[in-house]
């Protein structure tokens, strides 16, 4: 009698091999040592190492001009590299970027349709470059561009749309692939508080059903609210790259500003782990030592004073200090 | 990308440049038919009445030939060389850059859309001088040939200017000062043998010579050189341009910075 496996656990071997590739971390973008060059002769990226996990909410951030655009025009293929090694989802550009780009789907920071052309042939014939049959990639434009809001303008022209809208197009037109690997270079650049967060929620959504997303934004709030991990290039450089919650809580103090009911003229010294600072009568600045101090102190203080505080706001986005700090320090 | 999809793309943009030069078609298809219309009016009838046979046919049905040769030869240039620097103006050349669709496809899809208005408009045209001139196809496959060939070349040489062009002036000065030299003096409005001996070898070295003899041996029957030399000399032309236009694409040249 010779030994056969059952075809059930063959099956079952294969779904659990598949499974472990999914669950186990996958890279979805790997960079290592990339250089970029223009043709002018201006570095742009000086050696930059940026591995994006599969999975991942990941933030690209970094000043004007500092590399973000150019590391993503050379992971999709738009730009081309000077040096170094670039993969998607393990297929490496150099050799399988036919592969590597089937991947990717890519929001550029430019509007880069044509204009003259309807909405929804946009969208369905960047499906036909991806091999999908125009039926299939008419149906799918539909769903995306429902979602999106912009089924009601699928018909006009693409110069019609206002500038929010051409940025959910170009959404839209990333998506119909249904790519691993979503890149948005500043996707809500120009684009209303409403549409804004409803972007937003699609955009968990996707990563929720498993798009490994990278954005690049000049808005932190953003970046803090949606992303899990962050990278910050400046001039050409990555000089962070760590989880959101690690870096935040690298910033160990905290502030704050008060309106006051009544103009106070002038306060106490205060200890090191807790300053004032007046900005004018009514306006109290105040900077503590998350450890060592806490708001409950600083209200303690000011009673104890008769100080009445009418209402309090974050001084600035914390994520913004830090960056601030952070872009600061590599200058030195 | 498997065959199937590969096809997928390259019907997409056909399909595509084909309706690009048909939604502007008053811009695309009827100018050539008016100059041609007016080509045959000046030089065929009032002023080709004149003028005594030329390689035993009458003036005007020896220039339709040329005539409808030109125009597939400007036309095909023109809608590769504005379709391609327009995307490459907007930007939406990036759309094609981005996929996995393979260089050779892209190429394939805009040099096919370049051979549709040229066909096209070379169809208009002839449609045109049957009103003007008795034209009688002597060699059906070599007409048909040689013009679609001639289509080819010329729209590889205008992805190439479009490659190159940094502005939109560039994509008007070869045309200008290049293209049109050439096919004026190609052999459309008159048989080299009338040249003297400088001139007929230097004429030799137009390409465009051995397109419009190639097209008129097959309208005609009569042409300044043998037919084979025509076909030689364009799919030598095809087989130059195309491998470089696909270098060009492989290197970015021109689309990548
Ligand atoms: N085609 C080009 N030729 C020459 N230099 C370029 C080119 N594109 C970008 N650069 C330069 O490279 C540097 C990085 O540009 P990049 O667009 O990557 O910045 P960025 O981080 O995306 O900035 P932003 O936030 O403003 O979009 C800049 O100094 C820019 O001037
Ligand atoms: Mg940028």
């Amino acid at each position: 009698m010779s030994q056969q496996i059952p075809t059930s656990e063959i099956r079952a071997n294969i779904f659990a091999f598949i499974s472990v590739k999914k669950n186990g971390m996958t890279t979805a973008l790997d960079i290592q040592g990339l250089r970029k060059t223009y043709d002018n002769g201006f570095t742009a990226l000086k050696g930059i190492d940026l591995r994006v996990e599969q999975g991942d909410f990941f933030a690209l951030l970094g000043a004007n001009g500092a590399g973000k655009s150019t590391t993503i025009g050379i992971a999709s293929s738009l730009v081309n590299k000077t040096d170094g090694k670039v993969s998607i989802f393990g297929y490496d550009l150099d050799t399988q970027r036919e592969q590597a780009k089937a991947q990717i789907g890519l929001v550029p920071q430019e509007f880069n349709f044509n204009i003259f052309e309807p909405v929804v042939e946009i969208v369905v014939n960047q499906g036909g470059y991806y091999g999908i049959p125009r039926a299939e990639a008419f149906a799918r434009a539909e769903v995306l561009l429902k979602q999106l809001g912009l089924w009601d303008k699928a018909r006009d022209q693409a110069r019609n749309l206002s500038g929010g809208m051409k940025r959910r197009l170009m959404i839209a037109r990333s998506l119909i692939h249904q790519p691993r690997l979503l890149i948005l270079d500043e996707p809500t650049a120009g684009v209303d508080i409403e549409i804004r967060r409803s972007m937003w929620e699609f955009l968990r959504k996707l990563n929720a059903e498993g798009t490994t997303i990278i954005l690049t934004t000049h808005y932190l709030e953003e970046a803090e609210s949606l992303c899990r991990n962050i990278g910050i290039i400046d001039r050409g450089e990555l000089i962070e790259n760590t989880s959101m919650k690690k870096l935040l809580n690298r910033l160990d103090t905290e502030s704050y500003v008060f309106d006051l009911a009544s103009p106070v003229t002038a306060l106490p010294a205060t200890s090191n782990l807790c300053h004032f600072t007046l900005q004018d009568p009514t306006t109290l600045e105040v900077v503590f030592h998350k450890e060592h101090y806490s708001l409950n102190k600083v209200f303690a203080f000011l009673n104890e004073h008769g100080v009445i505080v009418n209402s309090m706001r974050n001084k600035t986005n914390r994520l913004e200090q830090l960056f601030m700090d952070l872009v600061e320090n590599n200058k030195q | 990308m498997n065959a199937q999809q590969q096809w997928t793309a390259y019907t997409t943009i056909l399909v595509k440049e084909v309706l690009r030069f048909s939604r502007i078609w008053v811009q695309t298809i009827i100018p050539p038919v008016i100059t041609t219309a007016l080509y045959f009016v000046i030089f065929g009838n009032l002023i080709g009445s004149q003028i005594s046979d030329m390689g035993g046919h009458s003036y005007i049905n020896f220039i339709t030939p040329g005539l409808i040769m030109m125009t597939v030869i400007t036309n095909s240039y023109a809608n590769v060389v504005s379709s391609f620097y327009g995307s490459k103006f907007q930007g939406n050349i990036a759309e094609m850059l981005v996929s996995p669709t393979p260089n050779w496809i892209i190429l394939a899809g805009f040099i096919s859309g370049g051979v549709a208005r040229g066909l096209a408009v070379g169809l208009a045209v002839t449609l045109v001088s049957l009103f003007f001139s008795s034209l009688n196809v002597q060699h059906i496959f070599v007409t048909f040939t040689i013009v679609l060939l001639t289509s080819m070349l010329f729209s590889l040489a205008g992805l190439i200017n479009a490659v190159y062009a940094k502005s939109f002036d560039d994509i008007t000065i070869v045309p200008t000062f290049v293209l049109t030299p050439l096919t004026y003096l190609g052999g459309i409005f008159y048989s080299i043998a009338m040249l003297p001996p400088f001139w007929q070898n230097a004429s030799l070295l137009n390409p465009v010579l051995y397109m419009v003899n190639g097209f008129r041996y097959g309208i005609l029957g009569t042409s300044d050189m043998s037919i084979w030399v025509s076909y030689g000399v364009i799919v030598a032309f095809i087989l130059l341009l195309g491998g470089f236009s696909l270098h060009l694409l492989n290197k970015g040249i021109g689309t990548r910075s």
